[in-house]
């Protein structure tokens, strides 16, 4: 027996791993202490949940563990890297440099130094999500502070080559910040081995609690430093004000630990199931088009376009399955997905896409399901759009004039 | 976001779903909406040459639940018409019936707009060969 709906949206946010839960809940009760109390036991056993939980997230990056700054999330941890470091280096420069396929918490920080005048590079991606390294090395200037690339694309899941990357910003003397929200406890990361100077990561999409995330920023060469957005107590050596939040550290610390012990296995099987699913859609399906990276990508993300078929139609017939769109029919401008824009995607293509974010806790069993369940209702929609019989009689449907509204 | 029992209704057990010859004399076309905005709906009418009446309806659309109940609605209340009574539905009526949320009017406008579409290609039709016409 399968539960459903089957969850397959776990590049959103994934379900709290049992064995984390349980590290967390003796935090919500007897060891409720505040962790930078320092005279009493009460703090004292909660300091050094955090600590363990400081030293296993720095683990699952090879970075050292004062190296780490929690925060509420990603979306704090990238504010923080890029505004933190636009405000710390404005003497030295103004520019920084990142991709078009960032998440918007990469992206919206960035706009917003730009409309108080600082310079921002978006550089474009190939047609499978990358930047390469050598647009990043193009695009330095005496200006640059900083590049932001992110690990693995949410939506797509390309991986870009931080290493590459990490190397030139070395070369150049530019800070390395990457968002590795989606790619942590999915694939190896390594700060050292990839010059990474800032790094952006969340706990609930690695198995842990949400409303938690940490900011590694580099303590040597170089040696990194920010400008606080929250004043306040001077928790986290300065950088981030704030009753730490005892419960999702630890919690996070968890997480981390599992992914940095499980990783190899866990992408194995992960990869075993994209696999199954792809092979069990392309076989059943004709007209359907793999988006973002063949190869390079996470391995539980798998994101395809159903011509002819519009994405949240799909998504209101199969119920049962719990995915997500890079239609945005909901939103009030209309417009896909930027990211699947970004690609060089027609728009028709980018509003047929679905995510199907596979993670820890899916099995065989509802792959099969979802195959069945998403062959049987891209074919009742088929049915009924009248691209797919235009298709059918042979009509090339870029050459229709179409009555945009 | 959730769906209204009735947008629910009409995707799950869609009326009239399919195409008429576009080369009847009898039947009037409309297409609206274009794929890179994510809706397309063809929309098809069949009139009695007699009664002038609209006798049967058929649809076809490329979009989101809402687009499909909106066309879906559409072909039935088209059914049994005049082409000027036709021509007097309201997306707004749409609106209400199947309790559109503000993010899916257009879903609404574009099946109003599909029903024109069709009664001014079936009137086009008929300017051009008025023996087809028996009225």
């Amino acid at each position: 027996m399968i539960k459903l709906p089957v969850y397959l949206d776990n590049n959103s946010t994934t379900r709290t791993d049992p064995r984390v839960l349980e590290v967390m809940l003796p935090y919500f009760t007897e060891k409720f202490g505040n962790s930078a109390s320092r005279n009493h036991s009460y703090g004292w056993e909660t300091e050094e949940g955090v600590d363990l939980a400081r030293e296993q997230v720095a683990s699952v990056i090879n970075a050292s563990s004062k190296e780490i700054i929690f925060t509420s999330g990603a979306t704090e941890s990238n504010n923080l890297a890029i505004k933190g470091v636009a405000a710390m280096y404005r003497k030295k420069g103004n520019h920084i440099i990142t991709a078009a396929t960032e998440h918007k918490a990469v992206i919206d920080p960035c706009m917003r130094l730009e409309r108080d005048g600082g310079q921002v590079t978006f550089l474009p991606v190939d047609k499978h999500g990358l930047v390469s390294p050598q647009q990043v090395s193009d695009a330095i200037t005496d200006k640059t502070i900083l590049v932001s690339i992110m690990a693995a694309n949410n939506e797509i899941g390309t991986i870009h080559p931080l290493k590459e990357i990490g190397k030139i910003c070395k070369a150049k003397g530019v800070l390395f910040h990457t968002d590795a929200t989606q790619a942590i406890g999915k694939i190896p990361l390594d700060v050292e081995d990839m010059g990474i100077d800032l790094l952006s990561m969340s706990a609930h999409k690695m198995y842990g609690p949400k409303g938690v995330g940490a900011l590694f920023v580099r303590r040597k060469d170089p040696r990194v430093r920010i400008d606080a957005m929250l004043d306040g107590g001077g928790h986290e050596r300065g950088m981030r004000s704030g009753t730490l939040n005892v419960t999702g550290i630890v919690g996070m610390g968890m997480a981390a630990e599992i992914c940095r012990k499980e990783l190899a296995p866990e992408s194995e099987r992960l990869l075993k199931l994209r696999n199954r699913l792809h092979e069990g859609l392309t076989s059943k399906l004709e007209d359907i088009y793999l988006n973002g990276h063949p190869v390079q990508r996470l391995p539980g993300n798998l994101n395809i376009s159903f011509a002819f078929v519009e994405g949240e139609g799909l998504m209101m017939g199969i119920k049962d399955v719990a995915v997500s769109s890079g239609s945005a029919c909901t939103s009030a401008s209309l417009e896909p997905s930027y990211v699947l824009k970004a690609l060089g995607l027609g728009d028709e293509l980018a509003h047929s896409s679905i995510r199907f974010g596979i993670g820890r806790f899916n099995t065989e069993e509802e792959i099969d399901f979802v195959i069945n369940d998403v062959v049987r209702a891209v074919n009742h929609l088929r049915n009924m759009s009248p691209l797919y019989e235009m298709h059918r009689q042979g009509i090339d449907l870029k050459t229709v004039q179409w009555a945009a509204h | 976001m959730a769906y209204s029992t009735k947008v629910l209704e009409h995707y799950n057990n869609p009326r009239n779903v399919g195409s008429f010859d576009k080369d009847d004399p009898m039947v009037g076309t409309g297409i609206v909406g274009a794929p890179e905005c994510g809706d397309v709906m063809k929309l098809q009418i069949k009139v009695n040459p007699l009664t002038g009446l609209i006798e049967d309806a058929k649809f076809k659309t490329f979009g989101c639940g809402s687009a499909i109940a909106s066309s879906s609605l559409a072909t039935e209340w088209v059914k049994g018409k005049s082409l000027d009574d036709a021509l007097g539905i309201r997306n707004t009526e749409i609106v209400e019936e199947l309790a559109l949320p503000p993010v899916k009017v257009h879903c609404s406008v574009l099946a109003e707009d599909a029903i024109k579409a069709a009664i001014k290609n079936l009137q086009e039709k008929q300017a051009n060969s008025p023996q087809a016409v028996n009225s």
